[in-house]
């Protein structure tokens, strides 16, 4: 009886524990993922750094990857991404704090419940067709007020913004709502506005949550592909800050523009220039992984405050 | 701004009106994201007026804007989903249910965590260098199929789905596992019978939100080499297979404005309504549970 | 997220016959909601003809594969636009692709790297890409232009008036007509004329609708557009066609010297490459046979090509079933 007892108790905290290792595998695919993105990305891009100096890559002018003659310098992508990254930012950054203050201070819950959805629909659409709404819709629109390229970074920063406010904005309403009452409250008690204690009391005190959602927009905008590719074109450009409008109406390349007209390209899988599109995936990945790291480590600060 | 408040004269007339412009400012910057993307959508949808047809939908892709259709993207898609959905859902319940019901705190749990939130931030388009470095190029499985094309958007998605499915267990009250204990039900029948029916709802809906990023992706599709037009439907997991986004990249493209203007509008249009039938299928299924 | 595991419990009730896969397997079977796997489902035999290759040969593949899928509904063909190198080398020599488009001929290189994996090509001269150099019918100071005077007419900070080209043209400005930068035809503008070291101008009328142009250049006695060869050949009377000197004396755009190759650089041959162990399967034989076929029909030019020669499509055909033979025996 009691060995049957015992049989029956093992084979329990047998099936415990193979439960359990199966679900610690699933989560281990998260693991492997980003060994395997490393791995890949790693494999070709010390192929390409062996051919081509880190030190012309990183600081080279020309990015000419198939034309003669070639050239590997990522500066003209990372200043293109740059662009649009700065560009959205400037439409992203503002609207999404205000939108945030609007939600978590002003809206009633209704009006939260209508407009959070709505907001979140703005992330949703695929970018493809942002990118696509971009070339068909706002670069004509632009065009008749300034004459631009059809390609150019505006209209591309202006699509990009717009897809990223969502995520300024939720994440800075959280941070705000975790505000407590009490501060409010004695602020009016003081006889503050609401406007002052929005701009004076609730934002500062939810300042590293808003900063954490202001990096990982910039994140999501420097990654951004095909919005870009399809509206800002495929003009490998370095920046001329001299001309700072100028930037705007022209035709820039990103990172990931320029990662999708290589891996769509006339190169050829053993080449130089094949491996460049790892050397960049590389960099692209190395960036937004700081990034992400870095709005996470700011935002588990307000996390920790208001606990 | 916030000096002048600070004084005393701030508390009058001015600052209420003030107060009532700051409070209009804040709701046009609410309301400006949703109004220019509802403007664009007018336009795309006044542009595919005469183009979205039966025939549009049923038909393979043609060079004449006229002849074109969207059927082997649209069922592309469709199939495409169903994979993500089949390879996801698993893995991502199964990794929630680890970090939510077994892993403890120890800095290889919040490695974990953390590497999951990140993940989550990774830009598609090196996922796509992922796909194509591990199943086309390792694996050797071929490219562009409907098995390479799934798995490469499923590690796109999975930690969204991983992250909607562990805040729906948390959200599963402790009291009722602590009940289903002291019936004397191990861990994992209590996952299984108590948390996982309970924080269902949540999950699904997580995973089919994250369904709906999946459908609009496009980068990764091109970099594992997904054939810019397919004549014909997908009849094995490896067929070549087209996409929605793919189909609408390689379009927007075309020179003819009837393309750019007709054509491109209605398949932007039919990729909306499905996306939109996704998220409106997510929003049923919370509340049907709630 | 902090919560006790509470391992243990009690023991009480045990189903049985519950395998560790099981709580994954479950779970798959919960998402059969979201529709059945029809893919599992379906087996059998894949009709399926896999191309990549050259951008600037896809829009003749794509009319002619359109084409064909109305015929034989039975066969998939897939088309990815890689570029002729990257097909090839990605691709088609690895022998994931039945056929390869290419812009250009197969390389040395290529060759070898497809003999290594055991494919062998078969080309087939599908179409030629030629271009238009267009002036106004009543500019008739004009009839011959060299490549560096083409060169120094469309790149940036180029020449401004016709007299800075040459100085007995009239001291009037030019207006540009040209292809818009999505086009195939720009960059192979670009790449036959202005080279790597400049720039296409960008202060032009940038459209790719043919018609633009040529109402354009007939409006302006001093305008000057450039554009796919077929359109013209179907307008000659409208607008005036500028004979190209490459350094062998002028030579007028027609669909004799383009396909000759005396129409330089303007008029390039554009190819797919078979795999011959392709060949073997019906439906690749059936689908390059159409291909070679139609070809030499105005499913070319309507996408804005030159259509092969009916010589040359006896050629690709004889080609073909030699190759064919040899490998079905």
């Amino acid at each position: 009886m009691s060995g049957l007892e015992l049989g029956h108790d093992s084979a329990r905290s047998m099936r415990g524990r193979v439960v359990r290792v199966v679900f610690a595998v699933c989560a281990a695919v998260s693991i492997l993922t980003t060994a395997a993105i490393l791995l890949t990305l790693l494999a070709d891009a010390v192929e390409f750094f062996s051919a081509v100096s880190p030190i012309e890559f990183f600081t080279g002018t020309r990015w000419t990857p198939t034309n003669e003659p070639v050239s590997f310098g990522v500066l003209p992508l990372v200043t293109g991404t740059l662009v649009i990254t700065f560009g959205s930012a400037l439409i992203a950054l503002p609207i999404g704090l205000l939108t945030a203050i609007y939600l978590s201070e002003y809206a009633s819950g209704r009006a939260r419940s209508i407009l959070k959805p709505a907001l979140e629909v703005l992330a949703g659409v695929p970018t493809v067709i942002y990118g696509y709404l971009a070339l068909v819709y706002i670069t004509p629109a632009i065009d008749a007020l300034v004459p631009v390229s059809t390609f150019n970074a505006l209209s591309a920063s202006i699509v990009v913004g717009i897809m990223i406010i969502p995520m300024v904005s939720s994440i800075s309403e959280d941070a705000m709502s975790a505000v407590p009452d009490d501060l409010r409250q004695a602020s009016y008690g003081l006889g503050a506005t609401k406007f002052t204690v929005s701009t004076s009391v609730v934002v500062p005190a939810a300042l590293s949550g808003i900063v954490s959602s202001f990096i990982l927009a910039l994140s999501r905008a420097i990654g951004e592909t095909m919005a870009v590719t399809i509206a800002a074109g495929q003009t490998p450009r370095l920046v001329d800050l001299t001309d700072p409008a100028g930037v705007f109406l022209e035709s820039v390349q990103t990172m990931t523009a320029a990662m999708v007209q290589l891996g769509a390209s006339d190169v050829t899988g053993q080449s130089i220039a094949y491996k460049s599109l790892f050397a960049v995936g590389l960099t692209l990945f190395a960036i937004t992984f700081v990034m992400n790291l870095l709005s996470e480590l700011v935002a588990s600060r307000y996390r920790e405050v208001y606990r | 701004m916030a000096a002048d408040t600070g004084d005393d004269h701030s508390f009058g007339r001015i600052s209420r009106s003030k107060d009532v412009a700051f409070e209009y400012l804040t709701l046009a910057a609410t309301l400006v994201g949703i109004v220019a993307l509802g403007i664009l959508f007018v336009y795309v949808t006044r542009d595919a007026v005469g183009w979205l047809d039966w025939q549009f939908l049923t038909s393979p892709p043609h060079p004449d804007p006229y002849e074109a259709g969207f059927y082997p993207a649209l069922v592309g898609s469709i199939f495409l989903m169903i994979v993500i959905a089949l390879v996801t859902f698993p893995l991502g319940v199964g990794a929630a249910v680890y970090l939510e019901e077994y892993a403890g705190d120890g800095p290889v749990e919040r490695f974990v965590r953390i590497n999951i939130a990140n993940l989550a931030g990774v830009p598609s388009v090196v996922y796509g260098l992922l796909g194509l470095g591990l199943f086309v190029t390792l694996l050797d499985i071929g490219y562009g199929t409907l098995l390479v094309a799934g798995f490469t958007v499923s590690l796109l998605v999975l930690p969204i789905v991983i992250i909607s499915a562990r805040e729906a267990i948390r959200a599963v009250p402790d009291s009722r596992r602590q009940a289903s204990y002291g019936m004397g039900a191990t861990k994992w029948q209590t996952i299984r019978n108590v948390v996982l029916p309970e924080a269902l709802p949540g999950i699904m809906t997580g995973t089919i939100l994250a369904l709906g990023r999946a459908i609009g992706e496009t980068a990764p599709l091109i970099m594992i080499g997904a054939p810019t037009t397919v004549f014909g439907v997908p009849n094995s997991l490896f067929s070549k297979i087209s996409a929605m986004p793919m189909q609408i990249y390689t379009w927007a493209s075309y020179p003819d404005t009837a393309f750019q203007y007709g054509v491109v509008a209605a398949a932007s249009v039919t990729l909306l309504v499905v996306l939109l039938s996704i998220n409106s299928a997510a929003i049923l299924v919370r509340n049907r549970y709630q | 997220m902090v919560r006790e595991p509470t391992s243990g419990g009690g023991r009480g009730v045990s189903r049985r016959g519950f395998l560790a896969v099981a709580g994954a397997g479950a779970t798959a079977g919960l998402s059969g909601c979201l529709g059945s796997n029809p893919i599992a489902a379906v087996g059998g035999d894949p009709r399926e003809v896999a191309i990549a290759g050259s951008s600037t040969v896809f829009p003749v593949a794509e009319a002619i594969a359109a084409a064909f899928d109305e015929e034989r509904s039975d066969v998939t063909v897939s088309i990815s636009q890689t570029g002729s190198g990257g097909g090839f080398s990605n691709f088609f020599c690895p022998g994931m692709t039945d056929l390869n488009n290419a812009s250009r001929e197969i390389s040395e290189g290529e060759i070898e790297q497809c003999g290594d994996n055991g494919i062998t090509p078969i080309e087939f001269t599908v179409a030629t890409d030629a271009l238009t150099v267009v002036v106004n019918p009543e500019a008739d100071w004009i009839d011959c232009l060299t490549v560096d005077e083409l060169r120094e007419i469309w790149r940036a900070d180029g020449a401004q008036r016709w007299s800075d080209v040459r100085e007995e043209w009239p001291d009037e400005e030019f207006e540009f007509y040209g292809a818009d930068t999505t086009s195939g035809t720009f960059d192979y503008f670009v790449e036959a004329v202005i080279g790597e070291d400049a720039n296409h101008r960008s202060n032009y009328y940038a459209t790719e609708r043919d018609r633009t142009i040529v109402q354009g250049v007939q409006g302006n006695r001093h305008a000057i557009g450039y554009f796919g060869f077929s359109f013209y050949s179907e307008n000659p009377d409208s607008i005036k066609a500028v004979a190209i000197d490459a350094g062998d004396g002028c030579v007028s755009p027609s669909l004799e010297t383009a396909m000759n190759g005396e129409y330089t650089p303007l008029a390039r041959p554009l190819f797919t490459y078979a795999a011959q162990q392709s060949l073997a399967e019906p439906e690749v034989r059936d689908f390059v046979r159409f291909f070679i076929e139609r070809a030499a029909t105005d499913i070319v030019s309507e996408v804005g090509y030159v259509p092969i020669t009916e010589e040359v499509r006896d050629e690709n055909l004889q080609r073909l079933e030699e190759a064919v033979a040899e490998v079905t025996g």
